[in-house]
């Protein structure tokens, strides 16, 4: 059995991302999507920590009974990687969408310059 | 805005002097070559359109540009080169050009072979026509990696083309309406010389191939270095393989 101290520590390190979540989301500084991601991801976090043998249970679940918490690595590996992905989506589109935002502003710009270069030699002749 | 010197269209065939016709030039830090290709390009076809699509540069190049009484684009940032050139053919739709050319700003691209450039277009034979360096041009130089890189990349559009290309990746090119149109709507980011190519091909576009010879830079230096290339290379197989297994496209609405 695991000392009880580490359940402390545990849970303590989940309560705290929990609570930086919730504050991020209060501050509107996290968008509702991924709010949830972390919201779920410090609650199964806390979970954990304080159900010290949920990670066994869930390993035999599994199969997995030389070594459970490679379940939990696993996990953990695999949820990082599919962020990651995701992120890179993101970046991807926001780019995109920038790029175009670019382009429209630089010819906007010129539009309008080039306008009034063409009202200024209008308005005086010769 | 623009000031023409009074010069006749001596080398262009009259077809070409009843079209409105941009040369677009992306232009990143060409500040010691720009006015002298923008004032070569003038005196060449005195009533060709120029846009220079300045990339985000820290130096003059806008400012001489515009100097110049040519049309100048800004970009806030730098944007790479398919973007800059995107921008380019977004500035032809709105203004209702019927060809564009692409002139790089650094003097590579001589304005004297533009009627070559333009000519197929004009007699309706392409919609897309690319100056090659190597149909006939022995004098052509590159390093080793870049010309196998060229190689490469000609027998692999060849294929897709069903067509002999010789250099998918020369930046002298010129489209009508149609190219226009479809570059406006849809350009690759980096590095999109062939890329560009395989998408005209894939839009039903004709392409043709000139001979043109190019020169040495006048000034600054190639992006393209020896790990460049590589990257180049990978990045293009790539793009062209992923092409593959996208739903053919439909042929571009004239605009």
């Amino acid at each position: 059995m695991t000392p009880f101290k580490v359940t402390i520590i545990a849970s303590f390190v989940a309560a705290v991302i929990l609570g930086i979540v919730f504050e991020l989301i209060r501050r509107r500084r996290l968008r509702e999507r991924y709010a949830l991601i972390w919201v779920v991801t410090g609650v199964v976090l806390l979970v954990l920590a304080l159900w010290r043998r949920g990670l066994n249970t869930v390993a035999g679940w599994m199969g997995v009974k030389t070594y459970p918490p490679s379940v939990f690595f696993a996990a953990i590996l695999l949820f990082v990687l599919v962020l990651l992905l995701h992120f890179s989506i993101v970046l991807s589109r926001l780019s995109d969408q920038n790029t175009t935002l670019a382009q429209r502003l630089a010819l906007f710009e010129t539009d309008v310059l080039e306008r009034e270069q063409k009202k200024d030699a209008d308005e005086e002749p010769g | 805005m623009m000031t023409e010197p009074e010069h006749s269209d001596l080398a262009l065939p009259p077809e070409i002097t009843r079209m409105r016709r941009l040369a677009i030039m992306p232009a990143y830090n060409e500040e010691g070559s720009i006015g002298a290709v923008i004032d070569e390009i003038r005196a060449f076809d005195p009533n060709i359109e120029i846009v220079v699509v300045d990339d985000g540069s820290a130096d003059r190049t806008s400012k001489i540009a515009r100097s110049r009484g040519v049309h100048v684009v800004t970009l806030p940032f730098n944007l790479g080169i398919g973007a800059a050139m995107q921008t380019g053919f977004r500035f032809a739709r709105a203004n209702d050009f019927d060809l564009a050319v692409q002139i790089d700003a650094d003097g590579q691209h001589d304005p004297s072979e533009l009627p070559a450039v333009l000519a197929p277009l004009l007699a309706g034979e392409a919609d897309f026509v690319v100056g090659s360096r190597f149909t006939g041009d022995p004098a052509f130089r590159s390093s080793f990696t870049r010309r196998l890189g060229i190689h490469l990349f000609a027998v692999v559009v060849s294929a897709i083309a069903h067509q002999r290309l010789t250099d998918t990746t020369s930046g002298f090119r010129a489209v009508n309406r149609r190219g226009i149109a479809l570059f406006a709507a849809d350009y690759p980011h980096d590095y999109p010389e062939v890329e560009t190519t395989v998408m005209v091909i894939k839009h039903r576009l004709r392409v043709k191939e000139v001979p043109v010879r190019m020169r040495e830079r006048a000034a600054g230096r190639s992006s393209i270095t020896a790990l460049r290339s590589v990257y180049y290379i990978f990045k293009v197989l790539l793009a062209l393989f992923v092409d593959l297994f996208r739903p053919s496209d439909a042929p571009a609405e004239d605009a």
